[in-house]
């Protein structure tokens, strides 16, 4: 509301391998960021505040929720949202493992569920089921009830173990 | 024309078969189309400031700081709104003596809950709209506030619409054959008081509305986020006087909706209000705080059950006393009443007797106004029958799987109609119970229980049947006059590549519509499924339907696109026969060719006659119907619903020293008819369970004495995560309707109607060394401690 709260602030980023500058309300959520001025709808709004996962992105190699980061946070950043990791493959193997085992439902956690399950699998390539369980537990699904997600993950960590070129 | 559809290597087979959902592939890449996502010229955003106060007159609105804020354009008040959209009353006429007020999209004069809408902000951004409502300043005059449900009608309570004479929304009395008599007569009589928590649905993706007005079309089109489209187009166009034809409804992706999307919503309707006024596009779309205020909640109810069994633990008496509490108006247009007269409809449902009194009362209440949420009723009533079946089993000495095969309506029993005159097809109570104890090795966990119980660790399996009501003809909705269409459509179309389009009024959430959907009409067709493309959720594009609410989606909106695909294979023989100098008779469609049916010879692929029919048609004989289109419709019609049934059962550790409970393991058989994609059908119950679980051991909303919402958001608000769920093991019985060629039942239901009772009956079951039990729910560690005797109870 008072003048120091609307006012903008230049950033320079990299968002999906590009470079992005943009002038930004200093308030603005990186999640509002790059839905709203970088059209970027991958990611999703569910709560707004850091507890539903749904917008959760990669900031700098670490997930972050979109909702509880600022933009000018994200100043000198390199941010991947889902529609990144799409283009670049990255993460196709578990985007084939969700469809195949309908690991989703309507889609709307999904982007977020898969930053997150794609950031265990970078740090654990053998998790356990309770290990995948533990590691989503910060991101809602209403729809599935976890289990093909959990089933999901497990597939892709025993075929990326199988094969360590197919590993990221 | 017929389809076996048990031989699952017929040509070209889809129903039955697990094949993955197109419209997964764009959704793991976020490449989904929500309502949010979309952005429109000249569009702007509203807020809403919301009634702080449980129940108050509305005084003094001053609105000129806010008028002030940069990007604020407009505000409109109630009365504002008012002059654009009519209020409505939701109550429907054969619900007898069911009464509600006139709600307003905006409160006028009087805000009758915490969250609903006062004063709209319409500015560039969200966010200067929200700005625009910190700086609004408006006067409340505080009034009584009525949030217990069990003192509504009492006679010092104040009334919520003087009006109305009193806060008695609607009661029913069921009474069939000699209760007082069976009950004198029971050689046990059991009884207990049950409470299911009030809950809501928490989609994940909020409520999401964008309306825009075409003044000199008099058009309106609203993207929304929704699951009656067709529904909400009838009600636009009522409420803002609109030729229905004007106005467009388009849902696209939807962020899940479990029933909370197929309501009228005030702030909605407002959005469509404001956007007539100003006519440009206006987008709304709730956050979270909003969502748990103003989202539909459901399932507050306080159940009195009485249960009487014979000497061989034979039912032979059930009485229910249900009291809910519904909010300060009932929700438009399905009504409020339906969950409590569900309750009567449904409890005792799976088991075979027919003396039964069940009394429903639905009262006023200034809370968040409850209408359907997934299994309408369902949980509730399933959760008193098999807790008092349960009781019945202890008391009459009897294992609760034995107590129910002596009880359960028999399989060979059908056409059977329930004491609650419920007329059942074709239920497998039997086939399923036996199946499900088979699954989970039933005698082994009994055994494995009992050993665990002497070292001090207290297991509990629950066991549960449940009946689910899918498919609903015009006797849920269409005889109480509300324009709610049972009935659904399908367009099936050639286009001259041979590929194929399906317009159906179903609507897809998550579900997996457009893929059983896709499955049905590319059987139904004989082309491969990858040359089906499926339309849904534009009213001014598809057949006109209901959408999809009571798993409705694969039993009528599948067998019109089965029907429909049926009609356009025969006119695509017939053009073929034309054309092959054949009889049709002898040609069929089969991978997108035409064949000879008798050898499977191919004789001409559905590109040439696409090519023939479209470029050529001067080659063909004159006066030949050559409509490569085909439309059918559906409604069931010998019963009034398409009853399914199953059984769930528990497994769970209760952990005495905190009073956690920790879910081991879950199984559900259910019988669902006709299984069109088995992963579907499979991840339906699997998410419902997971629903059902979250009303037995987290959600509730949780409201102060003065009406105000203490769970207002995510991190007070409980819902399961992956860390608690446990595996659930999903079994199928297959005995599929004879209503229609497919034989589709639902399945969205099922795993929540059945899960509360298992997971209710399992920790009982735990507690039994105890001496104690619980039956209100969410069993959460304080209530089960409590019923330990380790800290004091509450007050619900």
């Amino acid at each position: 509301m008072t003048t120091a709260f609307s006012e903008s602030v230049g950033i320079a980023l990299r968002v999906n391998g590009e470079p992005v500058s943009a002038r930004v309300e200093a308030r603005r959520h990186l999640i509002d960021f790059l839905r709203l001025d970088l059209g970027l709808t991958g990611a999703h709004a569910g709560c707004e505040h850091g507890v539903c996962g749904a917008c959760t992105v990669q900031v700098d190699g670490l997930i972050v929720r979109g909702c509880l980061m600022l933009a000018v946070q994200a100043d000198g950043c390199d941010v991947w949202t889902i529609e990144g990791q799409s283009d670049t493959g990255a993460i196709r193997d578990l985007q084939d493992a969700f469809i195949a085992r309908n690991a989703l439902q309507c889609g709307f956690c999904t982007p977020g569920m898969l930053a997150a399950c794609a950031d265990l699998l970078a740090h654990d390539p053998a998790p356990s089921r309770a290990v995948i369980r533990e590691h989503i537990s910060g991101n809602y699904c209403r729809c599935t009830g976890y289990e093909a997600i959990v089933d999901a993950v497990e597939q892709v960590a025993a075929r990326r173990g199988a094969s360590p070129r197919a590993a990221e | 024309m017929t389809l076996n559809l048990s031989d699952l290597d017929r040509p070209n087979s889809y129903i039955g078969r697990t094949v993955p959902r197109p419209n997964a592939a764009r959704l793991v890449e976020g490449r989904g189309q929500y309502v949010d996502d979309i952005v429109l010229p000249r569009m702007v955003h509203v807020a809403f400031y919301r009634s702080p106060y449980a129940h108050a007159r509305i005084g003094a609105i001053e609105t000129e700081a806010a008028a002030k804020v940069p990007g604020v354009l407009r505000i409109f008040t109630g009365a504002d709104v008012a002059a654009i959209c009519t209020p409505w009353v939701a109550v429907l006429a054969h619900l007898k003596g069911l009464k509600s007020a006139p709600q307003h999209a905006i409160a006028v004069e009087r805000a009758t809950w915490v969250g609903e809408p006062v004063v709209a902000v319409v500015a560039q951004t969200r966010a200067a709209a929200e700005d625009g409502v910190a700086a609004l300043s408006v006067r409340f005059e505080p009034l009584p506030v009525v949030a217990d449900m069990e003192t509504a009608l009492a006679p010092e309570t104040p009334l919520i619409h003087p009006e109305l004479g009193d806060n008695l929304v609607f009661h029913r009395l069921h009474e069939k054959g000699e209760v007082d008599a069976a009950f004198a007569s029971a050689a046990h009589v059991v009884e207990a008081t049950f409470h299911t928590g009030r809950h809501t649905g928490v989609c994940m993706e909020p409520r999401s509305i964008l309306a825009s007005y075409s003044r000199p079309e008099n058009q309106l089109t609203v993207h929304h986020s929704t699951q009656a489209p067709h529904m909400m187009q009838t009600i636009f166009a009522k409420h803002l006087d609109l030729p229905e034809g004007n106005v467009r409804v388009i849902c696209g992706d939807v962020g899940g909706s479990y029933g909370i999307k197929v309501h009228v919503y005030p702030d909605e309707m407002a959005v469509a209000a404001i956007a007539k006024a100003m006519a440009r596009p206006v987008k709304f779309v709730a956050d979270r705080l909003e969502s748990f205020a103003s989202d539909i909640h459901a399932r507050d109810h306080r159940i009195k059950g009485r249960m009487g069994v014979d000497g061989e633990g034979r039912i032979v008496a059930l009485e229910i006393d249900d009291l809910t509490g519904i909010g300060p108006y009932s929700v438009y247009p399905r009504t409020s009443a339906i969950e409590g007269n569900q309750v009567v409809n449904l409890c005792g449902g799976p088991y075979d007797f027919q003396t039964y009194r069940a009394q429903t009362t639905v009262v006023l209440q200034n809370k968040t106004p409850t209408c359907q949420y997934r299994a309408v009723g369902h949980p509730i009533a399933t959760a008193v029958t098999e807790g008092l079946v349960d009781l019945a089993a202890e008391a009459a000495g009897l294992d609760p799987a034995e107590i129910r095969r002596r009880n359960l309506v028999a399989d060979d029993a059908y056409p059977y109609t329930s004491a609650a005159n419920m007329r059942f097809e074709g239920l497998s109570h039997h086939a399923s119970l036996e199946k499900l104890l088979k699954l989970m090795d039933y005698d082994a966990l009994r055994a494995e229980q009992a050993t665990l119980r002497k070292q001090g660790i207290h297991r509990g399996i629950g066991l549960a049947s449940f009946i689910e009501l899918t498919n609903p003809s015009p006797f849920m909705y269409g005889i109480g006059g509300a324009r709610i269409s049972a009935q659904d459509g399908c367009t099936v179309r050639m286009d001259p590549d041979g590929s194929v389009v399906a317009l159906s009024g179903v609507t897809e959430q998550g579900q997996g519509t457009d893929t059983i959907l896709a499955q049905v009409v590319a059987e139904g067709v004989g082309v491969p499924i990858d040359r089906v493309r499926v339309i849904t959720g534009d009213t001014q594009v598809t057949p006109y339907g209901g959408g999809t609410w009571a798993s409705r989606g694969a039993g009528i909106g599948g067998e019109a696109a089965l029907q429909a695909g049926l009609a356009l294979r025969e006119s695509i023989l017939t053009i073929a026969a034309a054309m092959l100098q054949a009889e049709a008779g002898s040609l069929d469609v089969v991978a997108g060719e035409i064949v000879d049916k008798a050898t499977g010879q191919a004789r001409m692929p559905l590109a040439e006659l696409g090519r023939i029919v479209y470029f050529r048609g001067d080659t063909l004989p004159k006066g030949l119907p050559r409509e490569l289109v085909a439309t059918r419709h559906f409604i069931t019609s010998d019963y009034p619903f398409a009853f399914t049934n199953g059984a769930q059962a528990s497994l769970v550790e209760v952990d005495v020293e905190t009073g956690f409970v920790r879910l081991l393991k879950h199984w559900c058989v259910e019988d669902c008819g006709r299984i069109i994609n088995p992963q579907l059908v499979d991840e339906q119950i699997r998410g419902g369970i997971v629903q059902g679980i979250g009303g037995a051991l987290y959600e509730h909303c949780l409201y102060s004495e003065d009406g105000q919402l203490m769970t207002a958001n995510m991190a007070d608000y409980l819902v399961p995560m992956a860390a608690e769920m446990p595996d659930m093991v999903i079994g199928h019985v297959e005995t599929p309707t004879r209503e229609s060629l497919l034989g589709a039942k639902g399945a969205g239901e099922a795993g929540t109607a059945g899960a509360p009772a298992a997971i209710m009956n399992a920790i009982n079951d735990a507690l039994k060394p105890f001496s104690t039990r619980v039956a209100a729910m969410p069993f959460t560690p304080e209530r089960i401690l409590a019923a330990l005797g380790t800290v004091p109870a509450r007050r619900l």
